[in-house]
């Protein structure tokens, strides 16, 4: 905690700002592929402890959007702030944007050639200077979190699909971060895993985790999103509650994307 | 005469002269491997770099020396070059022919190595704020090296053989001392023996060795890796026939 808030204080420049900062404000950003324009105009704001559901078609942006959020993929134009951080491609601010948010993927990319311990400790130890003692105590209580402190000195390939994904969580929570990124976390997983995974979502949502979810998984979206982000052809077209959402798409585009998902 | 003597095959086995060309080829071999997996390092870091004029030269480097034969660069290096005033002593003249060329065949192991592992994992690194030293060192070299290893085995084993030429420009190894026993004694086939016999063993110490440091680096996640290494566009470059 406390090294995070030196890192703040040294480096970043931290907008100055009398309200409650939110954790995440984009405005307009645009990201391009060469001609191809994957975000456009994108404006978002996600108050902190705020969960957000993310859905859409299928190359709508929203894996663009969230990895923009992390600087995994560089923004072209507009303004993103994470918990008042300017993401503005200085590595200072960068890094104080990555320590802030943690990112699950849906293709795990745990580390092969690591332990699940090892792969829990690398970033403390590393980014963070943490002793090797203190890291394995963080990365037990993150694992035995999501239930498989049992599975510690395995490698990630002798584990199913949901255990290695709630390992990817443990993770990235061992960084402490305050933003949570899920870019479809379940769609790599075989049904009867999909459950497991969610669940650890959930407690993480309970918990109070600001959290911002790429996923068709529609009862999660009920159930857990305070809102719901729907894009199309690299734009945020409809935000709403997923009551109203799920009730009143607003949108042609929203409607019939429902009709595809729900059945 | 008989056709063939085994005890005359078994005395030139142990001739001292021999051995000390096995050992001549050991040497070229290793320095070869040292030097070359240096100088084909650096040659892969510029082959993966985005400024075009360093990748352009990357490549045509490892175009030029894996489309001509290793006989070739040796015998220009050995009586080429003199007569643009370079001049080297025999054994810097193979030395720097074999340095030269397993360098370009290292360069293409070592960079498709580094492009079979996932962009993901470099995200994921990144995610975590690992710092570029820590991703290189910790994820993406380890992952790397292990797909490195079977082409890099074969590529050694190929050398190892590749050394033979060295003879063409009369430096004392193996193949070149054998010639000189065989024209002594005339018994072809028994000097040939033992030399083939010093090759065997050679390469099947080698394969040894490649085994055990397969086993060691594949310790993990078995069946993920293999499905990974089978799927990586390792290099094919090793395997190519040389000379
Ligand atoms: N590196 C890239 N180079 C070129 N085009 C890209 C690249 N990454 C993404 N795109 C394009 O940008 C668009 C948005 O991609 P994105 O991955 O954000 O979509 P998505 O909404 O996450 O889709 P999906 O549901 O399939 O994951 C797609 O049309 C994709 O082809
Ligand atoms: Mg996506």
């Amino acid at each position: 905690m406390s090294e995070r808030s030196m890192a703040r204080a040294e480096g970043a420049t931290v907008q100055p700002q009398l309200r409650e900062v939110p954790a995440v404000r984009m405005e307009a950003v645009y990201k391009h592929y060469g001609d191809f324009t994957a975000l456009n105009e994108v404006d978002l704001k996600v108050a902190k402890g705020e969960k957000i559901v993310v859905c859409g078609p299928s190359g709508s942006g929203k894996s663009t959007l969230i990895r923009c959020i992390n600087h995994i993929e560089k923004h072209d134009e507009g303004l993103i702030y994470v918990n008042g951080v300017e993401l503005d491609h200085q590595r200072k601010n960068i890094d104080a944007v990555r320590r802030d948010t943690g990112m699950v993927f849906q293709s795990f990319n745990l580390f092969p050639h690591m332990t699940v311990l090892e792969n829990c400790t690398l970033a403390p130890m590393t980014a963070n200077g943490m002793s090797e003692a203190e890291a394995k105590d963080l990365a037990m209580h993150f694992l035995t979190k999501v239930r498989i402190p049992d599975q510690a000195e395995k490698f990630p390939g002798q584990l199913s699909g949901g255990q290695q994904q709630r390992v990817a969580i443990a993770r990235a929570l061992c960084m402490r971060p305050k933003i949570m990124l899920f870019d479809e976390p379940t769609s790599a997983l075989d049904p009867e895993m999909v459950k497991e995974v969610l669940e650890t979502m959930k407690k993480l949502a309970e918990e109070g985790m600001t959290m911002l979810c790429v996923t068709h998984e529609m009862g999660f979206a009920r159930e857990v999103a305070d809102r719901i982000v729907f894009m199309n052809e690299g734009r945020v077209v409809e935000q709403a509650a997923p009551e109203e959402f799920f009730k009143h798409p607003k949108s042609e585009r929203a409607r019939t994307f429902l009709d595809q998902i729900i059945h | 005469m008989s056709l063939f003597s085994p005890t005359a095959a078994v005395s030139y086995f142990f001739n001292y002269f021999l051995m000390k060309g096995v050992l001549v080829t050991i040497g070229l071999t290793v320095a070869a491997v040292v030097g070359g997996l240096i100088l084909g390092m650096g040659i892969a870091l510029l082959r993966m770099s985005s400024n075009p004029v360093l990748a352009g030269a990357a490549r045509f480097y490892i175009w030029f020396f894996r489309g001509t034969p290793l006989l070739i660069q040796l015998v220009v290096i050995y009586s080429g070059l003199p007569q643009l005033g370079i001049k080297f002593s025999v054994i810097t003249c193979a030395l720097v022919g074999l340095i030269l060329n397993e360098a370009a065949y290292l360069a293409e192991i070592v960079r498709s190595g580094f492009m079979a592992v996932s962009a993901g994992q470099r995200e994921a690194a990144w995610a975590l704020s690992l710092s570029p030293w820590v991703t290189f060192r910790r994820v993406t070299l380890p992952q790397a090296f292990r797909l490195m290893i079977p082409p890099l085995g074969n590529s050694i084993n190929s050398l190892l053989k590749a050394t033979s030429l060295a003879s063409v420009i009369s430096v004392e190894e193996l193949m070149r001392r054998s010639d000189m026993l065989m024209q002594e004694h005339f018994q072809i086939l028994e000097v040939y023996a033992a030399a083939t016999a010093y090759y065997l063993i050679l390469t099947s110490v080698w394969d040894a060795v490649q085994r055990r440091l397969e086993k060691h680096f594949g310790r993990s996640s078995a069946a993920k890796t293999r499905r990974v290494a089978a799927s990586a566009p390792v290099a094919q470059a090793s395997v190519e026939a040389r000379a």
